[in-house]
This record gives C-alpha cells, sequence and structure tokens, in this order.
C-alpha cells in the first residue's frame, strides 16, 4: 500500500523560494489563487502563466517533480475540460453531430477553466514543496492571529496541525507493518468485491486506531511532562523575521496583482 | 520442507535518491526440523530477509525456494509459501483485532478457508501450546497483560499449523521474566512439533540457549554461519560488527591470554564452570 502524493510534501532544497518567510509564501499563494480568480483573458493568463513558471524555476525543484502534484487532481480537470467542451452553447460551432454540439466559446471556456485549476494547484505544490511544515503552520498561525480576537483558537489549530503532519509517516509505517502482518496470516485486501474489500480493511483499521490513540496519549503525557501549556506565555525558539528577499517578492507580488487587475479593467 | 535462499539482493526505493541495499548477494540453505538463529545490529537487513521467507517482499534478483520451488512462480506457489512459512512480526501483539481471543487466533484458519470444526481444534491447540488457559478465550485481547497478549499474538500464527516458523524479535520489549517464558516455550514448541524454526534477534545470550545453528548478519551480507560454538569464536570481531557474544566467551578469552589453555568454544556459564574446575584441580594435583 502506498500513497503518492506531490501535495503536501517538502522538498528540501537551496533556493530564494525556500529561504522566504513562510508568512510571504502563504499571503502571496492566497493572492496568487484569488488572482487567477480575477484574471479572465488571454493576458491575464499568460501573465500569470508565465510568473508561476518562474517561480517555478526559482525554487530549483525538478519540474518533473512539481507536475507530479497535477496528477492527483488529473480526473478533475479532465472532467471540467470535458463538461465544458460540450455543454457550453455559444455561436461558432465547430461541429455538430446527432444531439452533440461543441462550439469554439465552449472550447475557450473549458481551456480557460483547465489552466486556472492547473495554476492553482502549481502554486499551492509550490507552496508546500518549498516549506517545511512546521514552518507553513507557523505562518499559519499568524495568519490566523487576527481571529484570535473573536475566539479562534489560533495557536492549537497550527499545533494539531504540525501534530498531524507529524505522524502521517509514522502512520503510514505502521500500516504497512500491520498489513504485512495480516498478510502473514492470509489477509488478502485487494481480492473480492467492494464488500469484501471493506471487510478485509477491518483488520487493519482496528489495530491502527488502537495504536493512534495510544500515540496520542503517550504524546499528550510527555508534552504536559514538559509543561505545555497551550499558547499562554510561550515563546518561540525561532523568531519569524522579515529580510530583504520578503520585502522584494512582496514588491513583486503587489506589482503582479495590479498587473492582473488592470488587465481586467482596462481590457 | 527446507527454504533456500539463493543470490537475494533487496534494495529499497531503487533508482531513487534514497536508494538503499537491505540484503546483498545471500546465500544459505535450512533444512527440515532446524532450529535457526538470524543474529545482526539494527540495519543488518534480519527483518527484510525474513519478509522474503514467505513472499511478503519481493526479491530485487536472487530467488527464495521452499522445497525446490521458487515462491514467486506463479499466485499459488505464493499462497502455499504464505501458509507454509509463518511469520511472527516484531511486536506481534499490535496486529490483534478481533472482540476475543477465540476470534482472533481463528483469523488465520479462517483465511485459510477450513471446515469449522477444523478451525475449532487448530485454534484450541495453538493457544494450548503458548499456554493461553480457557478461561481468557473468550476475553478481549486488548484486557490482556503484555506477555499474554504476545502469546495469543503467536498463536494466531501457530494456528495456521507453518511447516516453518519465522519469529521476529519475540522477546523485544519484554521483562525478563517474560522473556525467558517465551524463550522457554519457543524451545517446547520445537521440541513438540518438531517443526523448523528460525528466531531473528540481536542476543546472543538468548539465541545462543535454544538454537541449533547461527547465520550473523552485518551490512545485508552473510558474516558467520555456524553452531554457536563455532560462531562464538569470533567474540571480537562480533563486537566489531555491533554484536556480543556471550559474556562467559569474554571471561574464557581473557583468562586464556593470561597464558591458562582454556577450550576457547565454550559459551555456558556450566561448561565454562566445568572446564575450569578441571583447570584447578589439575593445577591443585600439580602443586602437591
Amino acid at each position: 500500500m502506498k500513497l503518492n502524493v506531490t501535495i503536501g510534501k517538502y522538498y528540501p532544497a537551496d533556493s530564494i523560494l525556500h529561504r522566504l518567510d513562510p508568512r510571504v509564501k502563504l499571503a502571496s499563494t492566497f493572492a496568487f489563487i484569488i488572482l487567477l480568480f480575477v484574471a479572465n483573458d488571454f493576458w491575464g493568463y499568460l501573465l500569470s502563466g508565465v510568473s508561476i513558471f518562474s517561480v517555478m524555476l526559482l525554487s530549483k525543484i525538478p519540474l518533473k517533480f512539481i507536475f507530479k502534484g497535477l496528477r492527483a487532481v488529473i480526473f478533475i480537470i479532465l472532467f471540467t475540460v470535458v463538461f465544458n467542451v460540450f455543454f457550453v452553447h455559444g455561436e461558432r460551432v465547430l461541429f455538430e453531430f446527432w444531439i452533440v454540439r461543441v462550439t469554439l466559446e465552449g472550447v475557450f471556456t473549458s481551456i480557460r477553466l483547465a489552466s486556472r485549476l492547473v495554476m492553482l494547484v502549481l502554486a499551492s505544490s509550490v507552496l508546500t514543496l518549498t516549506t517545511s511544515p512546521l514552518q507553513l503552520t507557523d505562518g499559519i498561525e499568524y495568519g490566523l492571529k487576527p481571529l484570535k480576537k473573536i475566539g479562534v483558537p489560533a495557536h492549537e489549530i497550527a499545533m494539531m496541525m504540525t501534530i498531524a503532519l507529524r505522524f502521517i509517516p509514522t502512520l503510514m509505517e505502521e500500516v504497512d507493518k500491520i498489513s504485512k502482518a495480516q498478510m502473514a496470516r492470509g489477509a488478502e485486501f485487494d481480492t473480492g468485491n467492494i464488500i469484501d474489500k471493506a471487510k478485509a480493511m477491518v483488520p487493519l483499521l482496528v489495530p491502527l486506531f488502537i495504536s493512534a490513540f495510544t500515540r496520542a496519549e503517550e504524546l499528550a503525557m510527555a508534552m504536559e511532562a514538559r509543561c505545555y501549556r497551550g499558547d499562554v506565555g510561550r515563546t518561540r525558539m525561532k523568531v519569524l523575521k522579515y529580510t530583504k528577499s520578503d520585502y522584494i517578492s512582496s514588491v513583486l507580488m503587489v506589482a503582479f496583482g495590479s498587473a492582473i487587475i488592470l488587465i481586467r479593467v482596462l481590457l | 520442507m527446507s527454504i533456500e535462499v539463493k543470490n537475494l539482493t533487496h534494495i529499497y526505493s531503487e533508482n531513487t535518491a534514497f536508494e538503499k541495499k537491505a540484503v546483498d548477494d545471500m546465500n544459505f540453505k535450512i533444512n527440515k526440523g532446524e532450529f535457526v538463529g538470524l543474529i545482526g545490529h539494527t540495519g543488518s537487513g534480519k527483518s527484510t530477509l525474513v519478509q522474503h521467507l514467505n513472499g511478503l517482499l519481493k526479491p530485487s534478483s536472487g530467488n527464495v525456494y521452499i522445497d525446490g520451488e521458487e515462491i514467486h512462480t506463479n499466485k499459488k506457489t505464493l499462497r502455499a509459501a504464505r501458509q507454509k512459512v509463518g511469520l511472527v512480526f516484531q511486536y506481534p501483539e499490535h496486529q490483534l483485532f478481533e472482540t476475543t481471543v477465540y476470534k482472533d487466533v481463528a483469523f488465520g484458519p479462517k483465511n485459510m478457508k477450513l471446515s469449522e470444526e477444523e478451525i475449532d481444534r487448530r485454534v484450541k491447540t495453538a493457544l494450548a501450546l503458548v499456554g493461553v488457559s480457557q478461561e481468557l478465550f473468550e476475553k478481549s485481547p486488548f484486557e490482556l497483560s503484555g506477555g499474554q497478549k504476545r502469546r495469543v499474538a503467536i498463536a494466531g500464527v501457530l494456528a495456521m499449523e507453518p511447516e516453518v516458523l519465522v519469529m521476529d524479535e519475540p522477546m523485544a520489549g519484554l521483562d525478563p521474566k517474560g522473556r525467558d517464558e517465551i524463550l522457554s516455550q519457543i524451545k517446547t514448541l520445537h521440541e513438540k512439533l518438531n517443526n523448523t524454526i528460525i528466531i531473528v534477534s540481536h542476543s546472543m545470550e538468548d539465541i545462543s540457549k535454544i538454537t541449533d545453528r547461527i547465520l550473523v548478519l552485518d551490512k545485508g551480507k552473510l558474516k558467520y554461519e555456524g553452531t554457536p560454538r563455532e560462531v562464538f569464536k569470533n567474540a571480537y570481531e562480533l563486537e566489531k560488527i555491533g554484536l556480543m557474544a556471550p559474556q562467559i566467551s569474554y571471561l574464557i578469552k581473557a583468562l586464556n591470554e593470561r597464558c591458562f589453555e582454556i577450550k576457547d568454544d565454550i559459551y555456558t556459564v556450566d561448561e565454562a564452570l566445568e572446564e575450569i574446575s578441571k583447570l584447578l584441580l589439575g593445577a591443585g594435583e600439580a602443586n602437591d
């Protein structure tokens, strides 16, 4: 049993992007995704495409590796494309057959939506590939801080995410071990119909849940033993600091945003 | 029923940056009824090796034969291998999942599609073999003590009545009393069933007490092979690869370095006592 998902996987490398402040990266990705929905014509998409591509080059991560992230959403993209090609009806008909009618507008819409989705996934992949999970949650905690005033437990959310991320590999290992142990006892996970398969998961899931709960309890105990009591009075070992490149990239991001909006308004 | 391993190599994450050779061109044969110890330091490839013996892992190259038949030939040979070779994993109690002890042990035989009576017979025999008493049969396995849990888990594999029993660190994480209990239970098991047993450990002391033959692994390679007596002669070399011979072997070596002449293949306290008292008596007589 192997999961091969690029989204949410950190790829260590030495690049400007890796060194950027996670808050800047988070805010920029967020802004980029919103701006993708502001852009609605060829020039806007071209500018976004060029920007995201140059950011990808800057990250020093093999492009193949970044594009792997698209595999997870390939069906959504295909679905969108097919749906739009056949169901958006415009003026200029390309061809007509029985009840199927493909128009130029339909093709354009689907290309637009597909590239929007692709860029969206690429942008978020770049964020998670260049930011270690710990930095990311630090950034999220900072981003959620204003919401604390209305009672959102920012620190606790960030801590929960950190812990969850930390235990993904551990649990994967556990799944591998338990499934092998049950296979040694003659369990088969990949035969039979859907109900058989679901039933076959019980010998895997029960031990997995039990070990997850035990681990959680032990971790909570260990944290309390080291005087963890939430956010109150907690200081950080690594305090986030903005550097020159953070300011530069923020300026670039603002420039990009203004350009997209200008294109939308003027053209 | 023999197991033969030929030129076995296993590489994890082949062709990536994380590539790691866990087992490197290994060759050996284990005969019917043998009691073999597999020893190695952490990361020497012990666990990877045993997972090949029942086909849970597929070799990167090389072959595993059971009774002369390559186990990865087809689905049938693979299934046969899983039944003939029972593998007890490290911390086997982590695999318990059923609502009662009885049901959990019955999981393996049920997967083999045996009749109800046969399942019942096997479950009861297996639980009796590991010394779990009748009144625990209907208890939840999660209510048991650590040692009991482990014995139930071992029974879960025994109930499949494998011809070869492979155990990966069966004593890990138990207190000294629990260790001795499991160890002597494995020994009686071997005497009663006369099956082939392969036991993985990093503790020489435990292994030397019960096995006929020892295979020493180091960095994925077979370093030494032979009876405990032959292997422990290399006490200092063993130390270099992170293993300890039984303490008594060191005592004999140290004595011999100080001009005593004692047989150098001794590894139990009783033998040493006998030899040393012979020597002392001999010296006493010479003085008279």
